[in-house]
């Protein structure tokens, strides 16, 4: 997206150099360079301390003045983390619990999105008109009567409880239609004077051209049931189900808590260690796709 | 459905236009007119059952509830609007609500304008390592709330916090921000907007290119400062982004809970109470489900009012644009 860089400045005051390029004079650029280098310390800062404190002794974290740096590393912090949780079997559940929301939502979204795009049918408008409505519904307001149906359904403390109910969501259907709306229509014409069925259509001819935007929901529900704390922790009172942001949360982040900072940063290492693999080895996906979402407001 | 021909009788197809009677074709549309729509519903099934069950259901349901002193034991009893009366009557509710709006009055403008600030900064192709930069601002979003809000009460802890230490040498002492009444609710306000102002900055980065290059050359000609072409070409431009954004910070101020679980369980002395945080406690701990279904529409309706107003403006824009 900006890849293709833009010529002038916004700041409009530029100087033609030779070559056609246009660029500020040194002092300016200089300063762009120092705020944005300021901007990233501001970001990357925590992300650091969380590493650093993590294997840094206890003595050196619970220490005044405090040191960034730690003399030497330890894994002692890992191992109280592990014993006053179960790490390694929260991290499981968080996997399973936002890696099948993802894969549910994929299917589930992309096959009304496909409806909602490339076909024409009675109560389509109405449909959709309901459904941007529905958008508008946040989910915080429905947690209650979320619960209770999840809980007269027996889904409390289950993995059940935990995905079915955000196996497919309006804003990632609209995201998937925007994007379907797109593509040209002969796509679709010429696969049914050939034809094939409306689900074939949808399989191999629509589905691989909506790549881009696949990804994209996809990350975005990873990451953000990933990183879920309020609904994880009202569906889930049981540890054996509970995923790690809400088991870390009850462990340290409480007015109880008793993990000492050490610990904590283990913890907080553990969560976010996955999701910025994740996000270095795709961030392109990332931004491409919040500026997708954001190109359709 | 009055067909007056027999069905069985064999009829060649028909000609564009049809040579047989208007009402028989009208039927005929008809009949392939429920055939695709049987085949979209189709499509559509497993999600609508999905949004059914666990959106339109539970909006009915929290709606049913409000009007009733529910409490998870006995039968509940209806009790009309009293919830909503009682809520909106309550010193501590109202404490929630007004915390929440001032939240959202700093959280807003603040993510926006570093938001909009950082995208301004990279928006240029003279300087070197922009991929970088921008990967590194956006690295919080995929940091989770939890995990952002025990990272900083670390790095702001009065006793052990690096942040503090490095301030208190410069001679600004914080004291312990999350823990007194005054600090507390910009203290949680600006850990979400450390979280999301690299979001923010990605749209208006997208919103940036679909300003016209050609305005920018115009301004230079007419000799406008960069001030003058900042407000004349770059804001005009980003109108449409503007209301997104505007509308995006506002509605996920209202949302707030997690850093406020984290960080100060709501005080101190309900300083950073919001109304979510209202929701949770009220609903899950205090089991006063009535009164926290009507605090759940509260918070449903103003999300409403203000998606309806972004729906307004943008298709103000639209026509404007046509």
């Amino acid at each position: 997206m900006t890849a293709t860089a833009a010529l002038t400045t916004a700041g409009g005051a530029v100087r033609r150099v030779r070559g056609g390029a246009t660029r500020a004079p040194i002092a300016e650029r200089v300063l762009v360079l120092a705020g944005l280098v300021a901007l990233v310390f501001v970001t990357a800062f925590p992300v650091v301390v969380i590493a650093l404190a993590a294997f840094s002794p206890q003595q050196e974290v619970n220490h005044w003045p405090p040191r960034l740096i730690p003399s030497r590393l330890t894994l002692d912090n890992f191992a109280g983390l592990v014993e006053r949780l179960p790490v390694l079997q929260q991290s499981g559940n968080s996997l399973i619990f936002a890696g099948t929301v993802t894969l549910l939502s994929l299917a589930l979204n992309t096959l009304a999105a496909y409806a909602l795009a490339r076909m024409d049918f009675r109560g389509r408008g109405v449909l959709l008109t309901v459904l941007i409505a529905t958008m508008m519904i946040p989910f915080q307001a429905l947690l209650l009567p979320i619960y209770q149906i999840a809980s007269s359904l027996g889904w409390v403390n289950t993995f059940f409880g935990l995905v079915v109910p955000r196996a497919a969501d309006v804003a990632g259907i609209f995201l998937l239609r925007q994007f379907m709306i797109t593509l040209p229509r002969d796509l679709d014409s010429a696969a049914r004077i050939d034809g094939a069925g409306e689900f074939r259509i949808f399989w191999s001819v629509i589905l691989p051209n909506t790549k881009p935007a696949l990804l994209t929901m996809a990350l975005f529900n990873f990451v953000g049931n990933w990183n879920d704390l309020l609904w994880p922790l009202i569906m889930t009172s049981d540890s054996e189900v509970r995923p790690l942001t809400a088991g870390l949360a009850l462990v340290t982040g409480s007015a109880t808590s008793t993990a000492p900072y050490g610990v904590m940063m283990a913890g907080a290492l553990i969560a976010v260690l996955p999701l910025v693999i994740l996000y270095l080895v795709v961030q392109r996906r990332f931004v491409e796709g919040v500026a997708m979402t954001g190109m359709k407001g | 459905m009055t067909t007056t021909a027999s069905p069985r009788r064999y009829r060649p197809p028909v000609p564009l236009g049809g040579r047989r009677g208007p009402e028989l074709r009208r039927a005929e549309l008809r009949r392939a007119d429920a055939r695709r729509a049987a085949k979209a519903y189709a499509f559509l099934g497993p999600a609508l059952l999905i949004i059914v069950g666990f959106v339109f259901l539970p909006a009915i349901q929290a709606l049913v509830t409000s009007f009733t002193d529910a409490s998870g034991f006995g039968d509940p009893a209806w009790v009309g609007i009293d919830n909503y009366v009682d809520a909106l009557t309550s010193a501590s509710v109202l404490r929630a609500l007004l915390n929440t709006v001032l939240y959202a009055a700093m959280y807003a403008p603040l993510v926006i304008l570093t938001g909009l600030g950082a995208a301004l900064l990279l928006n240029r192709d003279d300087i070197p390592f922009r991929g970088f930069f921008r990967t590194a601002i956006f690295l919080p979003f995929v940091i989770s709330m939890a995990v952002a809000s025990i990272a900083w009460s670390f790095l702001l802890d009065p006793d052990l916090g690096l942040v503090t230490y490095w301030l208190s040498l410069v001679g600004v002492h914080l004291g312990d921000v999350f823990g007194t009444a005054a600090t507390a609710l910009p203290a949680v306000t600006a850990v979400a907007v450390w979280k999301n102002f690299g979001y923010f900055m990605v749209i208006f980065l997208a919103g940036l290119q679909s300003v016209p290059r050609h305005l920018y050359e115009a301004a230079r000609l007419d000799g406008a400062g960069r001030w003058r072409t900042f407000f004349a070409v770059t804001l005009p431009g980003l109108r449409s982004t503007m209301t997104f954004v505007v509308i995006l910070a506002l509605i996920g101020a209202f949302q707030a809970f997690d850093q406020i679980y984290i960080m100060t369980q709501g005080g101190p002395d309900h300083a950073t109470e919001t109304l979510v945080y209202r929701i949770y406690t009220d609903g899950f701990r205090d089991f006063k489900l009535g009164f926290a279904s009507a605090l759940s529409y509260l918070l449903l309706l103003i999300t409403l009012v203000l998606g309806l107003i972004q729906l307004r403006i943008n298709s103000r824009h639209e026509e404007e644009l046509e």
